[in-house]
């Protein structure tokens, strides 16, 4: 497989934490690349380091060794700056709890990545169309008439839906998803990974994380991470 | 765009920014309401104590006054920036009922009524010569008595709302006044048992300079009158000071420093010349250098109150520091999430110093407006609350206050609306460059949430 191939790839990434006196070492040397189109599963037991590997492959976190690329570019050289683009613009997480914010509705959630970058001028000019766009996501998650309705609102399986909406909102080339159905029923996560076969369906780059096997299965490839490496 | 209306969200959506709001707000109100009240009886006081004294006086504290100051007012009268001069003298004598033996000590003012008048605010001062003050020693009914103005408080008494109450026809009330008189070297002119020169004087008027301890304590008689009483016409003509109207429009620091050197150059004159001695002791003030005792007290009071307001702003800083510190620790899943969708450092700092501006904002505006309206109502309630309490901020029949003063000054309003607003963003900003260092893997993990 050519380096070009893979939209993202992660190599001898090492972290670890300070827990009150000790320092716990979460990844050991992790290897992951994933090609553009693929939808990939993370699994691995608790404090495996799943969700850590998925904190540094979005830039939310740094490792403390290993190369971590993006189409190609190297991470740890980017500057502040160019990192928050990268959040914004290259990729869409989706999280366990949904973190939407409360004093939003729902289709506000949803355009907020859009308006990140904005000005208040920007914004004049782009508004409509940008709305335009968080409702047709809205639609496509089926929650278009929910637009206007705080997350209070909304049941788990809605919620989770418009943060899979906000994190879809700039078009991102990958989106990383950590533990999307995890604190939803088997009803509700079936129709949340419904939706991600989709949207990978439809071309999306998807890394999911996982404890859960048979979600997992519903991934195009699993990755186990074990004492904080790929097996 | 997103921190302007996640900034407007915080504001109105959560019940902790309406208590900071309310104690910006107050913090306001009270700074505006005691800040106009204090600058008004501060500017008032000043002013009285200018219409008092004119714009410059040239004298001395001495009982026995100086010489050649007739000399000297011709001089300054034909300066271009001076528009009116008046030597004054100024003693200190004992007045008593004729009919009684009883006595007590006064300050002496011996001016030439029409003179000061046009140096001072002293005709608007009286009652019943106010359209002619150059008629203020003249007795009704009989133009030969001499007669006298009075300090108002030693003559009539006040109503509880600080009203006097005036004669409409007041009778010509006899009043010896006795003082002693004393030569060039300042001992006694008079020995023996005719030591003291006295004389009877008719109420002419009072005069309501609105200075308590002027119209509690001051008697003015006809300049000559008080010259021959305190015995400074030999052996030669003497006077306490001189008092100076400037023009309008010069400056009253820069007509002083011209009257000083014009005093200088008089001084090396006359200084060979007989009685010329007294001379020396002379000193030209601007009025609030030669009344600087009385209003010393009330700047320095002032000053305490600005330092205390200076504390009201620091406990405004440390309420909306507590504030913020209690709302971004409620808000670091939202600071995780917007770093997670690429909002810098910079943002969250500006998102919640948006949101302390927003609240000093409205805060003070609120705290403005109040302000305004109660002290537009102020006199009203404190006359609601006398007539239902007996309340009263000054009690009237003794402190020579009329209205509390109430007049808005905008540059204020502008000092303290800026003052708050910055309050608001120095408490906002340790928690918001916290809040902005937050890591949001740290932040967004399912054990902190």
């Amino acid at each position: 497989m050519s380096k070009g191939e893979f939209i993202i790839e992660a190599q001898g990434v090492y972290k670890s934490y300070r827990m009150g006196t000790a320092q716990v070492q979460v990844l050991k040397g992790a290897d992951i690349a994933v090609k553009k189109g693929e939808f990939v599963a993370i699994v691995g037991a608790s404090g495996s380091g799943k969700s850590t590997l998925l904190h540094i492959l979005g830039a939310l976190d740094r490792p403390d060794k290993g190369v971590v690329r993006f189409e190609g570019r190297d991470l740890n050289g980017m500057g502040g700056g160019e990192l928050n683009e990268y959040r914004n613009k290259m990729i869409g997480f989706v999280f366990q709890f949904y973190h939407l914010l409360d004093e939003l509705n729902v289709l506000e959630n949803v355009i907020l990545p859009a308006m990140v970058p904005a000005g208040v001028f920007g914004w004049m000019s782009k508004r409509t169309g940008v709305k335009k766009r968080g409702l047709e996501l809205l639609k496509a998650v089926g929650l278009e008439e929910r637009a206007t309705h705080k997350p209070y609102q909304l049941s788990g399986g809605e919620r989770q839906r418009a943060a899979i909406g906000r994190a879809l909102i700039n078009e991102p080339r990958l989106l990383l998803a950590d533990e999307p159905t995890g604190n939803l029923d088997s009803a509700t996560g079936n129709g949340i990974l419904e939706l991600l076969e989709r949207l990978n369906r439809a071309g999306q780059t998807i890394v999911m994380v996982t404890h859960d096997e048979r979600v997992a299965k519903r991934a195009g490839r699993t990755i186990t991470l074990a004492d904080g490496k790929v097996k | 765009m997103y921190k302007l209306v996640l900034a407007s969200r915080y504001l109105y959506r959560r019940r902790i920014s309406f208590l900071a709001l309310a104690a910006v707000a107050l913090c306001v109100f009270i700074v505006v309401v005691v800040m106009t009240v204090m600058d008004g009886l501060v500017g008032d006081f000043k002013r009285k104590n200018h219409n008092y004294t004119g714009d410059c006086v040239v004298g001395t504290e001495s009982l026995v006054g100086f010489t050649y100051y007739e000399d000297f007012a011709r001089i300054a009268e034909k300066a271009d920036y001076v528009e009116a001069v008046t030597p004054v003298i100024k003693s200190y004598v004992l007045v008593g009922a004729e009919s009684s033996s009883r006595n007590i000590g006064a300050e002496l003012m011996g001016v030439d009524a029409a003179g000061f008048s046009r140096v001072t605010g002293f005709g608007q001062t009286l009652h019943y010569h106010k359209n002619d003050p150059s008629k203020a020693f003249n007795i009704k009914g009989d133009a030969n008595l001499p007669g006298f103005v009075i300090g108002v408080d030693m003559w009539i008494g006040r109503n509880e709302k600080g009203e006097y109450y005036y004669d409409p026809s007041p009778a010509a009330t006899a009043l010896s006044v006795t003082c002693f008189p004393l030569t060039a070297k300042g001992a006694l002119a008079k020995a023996g048992t005719d030591m003291a020169n006295t004389k009877t004087f008719y109420f002419s008027d009072c005069s309501q300079s609105g200075l308590a301890r002027v119209d509690g304590a001051v008697i003015y008689l006809p300049f000559d009158e008080a010259q021959v009483l305190c015995g400074m016409t030999e052996p030669a003509k003497r006077a306490s000071w001189i008092h100076i109207k400037f023009k309008q429009g010069t400056n009253i620091e820069e007509g002083c420093q011209k009257i000083r050197q014009m005093w200088g150059k008089f001084y090396d004159e006359h200084k060979g010349k007989d009685n010329a001695e007294l001379l020396s002791q002379v000193s030209v003030q601007g009025w609030k250098e030669h009344r600087r005792e009385s209003i010393a007290g009330m700047e320095k009071e002032q000053a305490m109150l600005m330092m205390m307001f200076g504390l009201v702003g620091l406990t405004t800083v440390f309420i909306v520091y507590v504030v913020f510190y209690m709302i971004i620790s409620h808000k670091t899943k939202d600071i995780g999430i917007l770093k997670s969708i690429g909002a810098s450092c910079g943002d969250v700092i500006v998102l919640f110093l948006g949101f302390a501006a927003g609240l000093g904002v409205i805060g003070s505006a609120v705290g403005v407006a109040g302000g305004m309206l109660f002290l537009w109502n102020i006199n009203r309630i404190e006359g609601w609350l006398f007539e239902r309490f007996g309340f009263q901020l000054w009690d009237r029949t003794i402190y020579a206050i009329g209205e509390i003063p109430h007049r808005l000054d905008l540059t204020m309003l502008v000092v303290v609306t800026g003052c708050a607003i910055l309050a608001c963003l120095a408490g906002a900003v340790l928690p918001s460059v916290g809040a902005a260092r937050a890591r949001p893997a740290d932040v967004l993990q399912v054990s902190q949430l």
